[in-house]
């Protein structure tokens, strides 16, 4: 298992090193630079601020440069938000981002499973059909009519939530983005969670837990939900990836200063190091959640072994 | 009459014959299927209809709250009068309404000009204005002027135009936008999908490399880029988005062809001398509808929501133009001061929505009756 883990640590260096050599170029090929948008900025302070950051040094050498600096663990000054590099803007925002994605996701990942075990074990009730409702709607309603949606009926009407802001982490701040980040979850979670446990309640094992006399809590808890948790183990590596490097729709909406808004603005920004930044955050979060995934798949599975 | 009925021979239903008897049994999805077709039908013709002009600014409507009675309302006349009036830099000294018209009278320290009439012509409350009367040393004046009834039943948005209009025609683009970029990227992933999956052998492998890297790339990241290459132009911008959406359809499409071309059918067909090309039409492509059809209404739906969700970050369709998208992150930002704003284009979109995954649900049953 540990030579597993390793091995996989290993093949992530590649698949890093070509993500990151995508990104540098593309968004080198794009038109424009950093320094273009600001208004007003002389012909001689624009050349003079390129050359400080070394934008006029051939595009291979710059690379070699951003590659040494990446291994060092410096991902450069943000061109666009001068007083700060961007590891000082990953180290202020990510945590924020974090919190509301975590929380998001555990909120998802407990009641989407118990929404969809209940929508197994009621198949062709009003339960199930409720729960189908729900799942629907979740899964189809985009996020950025969900929040507005949230802030308006919470927020404005019944005044129970603030309407934006991040208020330092603030509880009540929270649940508004938490509740829009985790909805559209909650409907893959128990629809995914509603087949898996069907075809897991009809499998043989649990036909001998129930000829031995077993509760029903038994049954479903201990043997049918084991073998249902599989697909929702695999949903949890990319979702986890997604949520937790931040929504621009929900950080916008909200008012939250998460990373959610970096990737957008500094593209359009062509705030080069932001974006290259941005891409490294993702693609660490998506290899490592992946990783966490198949090893939980071996835990959960004992029948899978990487060996 | 002695004529005995005679029973017509035993039609056997076709594929899509049996698909379609499958579909109208499904209630929701022929609802859902009728409510798309209403909603295209509105959102074309609807606009012709509506007597406001999607980009038509109405100053004195500014935030209008939605109503099915006519504006302006009774207590809106005084205040939209006395604005009027100002304007004119005379002061109003007495105003009463005779069913249709109002009459005001205005004072000045000088004397008034009779074309001040034009003022009141030109608000959007008031037309036919007239002089009725002048007092003789010209410092009074009374003027007249029918009022104009004007229909917002959607409401007004924050510079003042119909929002009625611009949902519809907002509705125009979101959905041929959706249609459009669907066909795109269902005709990219078809072509890719099919060759790679009929060629096979090592071609299949790298176009299939190709796909799995461009998977790997963060999708934002790449549409994003896309936008920055191809500038804010709407047309670009959704064959862009089509340009993007094709490696699902690849995927699935060359699965398909893979599997059919195993098929014994198939090796019957090659034994028996039919050509490739006679293969492809008679076998492969009727084989490949089903999925390639399922696989486009549920596209559409995830079309709508990429281009409302550029719009929505101010990267796609630009004003006056609109869609979906652009209205409801302009309510987004106003819900606390005029909800209509968010609520009428969310209506919109996600019924829309809705009905599009219940006939790509539908569809998927009754062209898949094992997949139950």
């Amino acid at each position: 298992m540990l030579l597993y883990v390793l091995r996989r640590l290993l093949t992530a260096i590649p698949t890093m090193f070509v993500i990151v050599t995508l990104a540098f170029f593309l968004i080198r090929v794009a038109p424009g630079g950093p320094f273009n948008q600001e208004r007003g900025l002389s012909p001689e302070i624009k050349a003079n601020l390129e050359a400080q950051f070394g934008l006029n040094d051939p595009l291979w050498l710059q690379y070699g440069n951003y590659l040494n600096n990446l291994l060092h663990g410096n991902f450069g000054p943000s061109y666009n938000l001068p007083d700060f590099t961007v590891g000082e803007l990953f180290a202020k925002g990510l945590p924020i981002s974090i919190q509301l994605g975590a929380s998001a996701l555990i909120l998802a990942l407990l009641l989407g499973t118990l929404l969809g075990t209940v929508a197994a074990l009621n198949q062709n009730k009003a339960a199930d059909y409720s729960v189908i409702a729900l799942a629907t709607a979740g899964s189809t309603i985009p996020t950025f009519v969900i929040a507005p949606i949230i802030q308006l009926v919470f927020g404005l009407s019944w005044k129970l939530l603030p309407v934006g802001g991040w208020g330092d982490g603030a509880l009540l701040n929270k649940i508004g983005p938490v509740l829009t980040l985790a909805l559209p979850q909650i409907a893959i979670v128990a629809r995914l969670m509603r087949g898996s446990m069907i075809e897991s309640l009809r499998s043989h094992h649990i036909r001998t837990a129930r000829a031995l006399g077993l509760s029903d809590w038994s049954v479903v808890v201990r043997h049918a939900l084991r073998g249902a948790v599989l697909p929702i183990i695999s949903f949890t590596g990319p979702a986890a990836a997604a949520l937790l490097t931040g929504s621009i729709i929900v950080e916008t909406i909200f008012s939250i200063p998460g990373v959610g808004r970096y990737f957008v603005d500094a593209a359009l920004n062509r705030d080069y190091t932001l974006v290259m930044g941005t891409v490294v955050v993702i693609a660490l979060f998506t290899i490592i959640f992946n990783l966490i995934v198949d090893i939980m798949y071996a835990v959960v599975d004992p029948r899978v072994r990487y060996d | 009459m002695t004529d005995a009925v005679v029973a017509a021979p035993v039609v056997g239903r076709s594929l899509w014959g049996d698909a379609w008897a499958r579909l109208q049994a499904n209630r929701a999805a022929m609802f859902s299927l009728y409510y798309l077709i209403f909603m295209g039908i509105i959102c074309i013709v609807g606009p012709y209809f509506v007597p406001h002009q999607y980009t038509t600014i109405y100053p004195d409507y500014v935030r209008t709250a939605p109503s099915l009675s006519s504006y302006p309302k009774s207590d809106m006349i005084e205040t939209t009068l006395a604005e009027t009036v100002k304007r004119m830099r005379v002061d109003v000294k007495e105003w009463h309404q005779e069913g249709e018209r109002v009459f005001v009278t205005v004072t000045s320290s000088k004397a008034v000009d009779e074309r001040n009439v034009r003022y009141i012509d030109r608000s959007d409350t008031f037309d036919d204005a007239k002089v009725e009367s002048k007092s003789a040393d010209g410092l009074e004046m009374t003027m007249s002027a029918s009022i104009k009834q004007q229909y917002f039943i959607f409401g007004t948005d924050n510079t003042g135009r119909d929002m009625l209009s611009r949902t519809l025609m907002a509705g125009r683009i979101s959905l041929a936008i959706g249609l459009l970029a669907g066909f795109v990227a269902v005709t990219i992933g078809v072509v890719y999908g099919a060759a790679a999956g009929f060629i096979g052998g090592k071609v299949d492998e790298v176009m299939m490399r190709v796909v799995d890297v461009l998977y790997s790339l963060p999708f934002i990241f790449f549409v994003i880029m896309l936008v920055v290459f191809f500038g804010r132009n709407f047309v670009l911008m959704f064959l862009a988005v089509g340009a993007v959406l094709w490696l699902d359809m690849a995927r699935i499409v060359r699965g398909q062809a893979l599997s059919i071309r195993r098929q014994e059918y198939v090796q019957a067909a090659e034994a028996m001398g039919v050509r490739t090309r006679g293969i492809l039409m008679r076998h492969v492509i009727p084989n490949l509808l089903g999925p390639v059809v399922i696989y486009m209404t549920l596209l559409v739906p995830h079309v709508i929501i990429l281009e409302s969700f550029l719009s929505f970050l101010g990267l796609g369709v630009q004003e006056p133009m609109t869609s979906w998208g652009v209205l409801i992150s302009v309510g987004a930002k106003n819900i606390g001061t005029a909800n209509w704003l968010l609520l009428f284009p969310a209506f919109f979109l996600v019924s829309t929505l809705f009905a599009l995954n219940f006939v790509g649900d539908g569809l998927r049953d009754a062209l898949d009756p094992k997949d139950r």
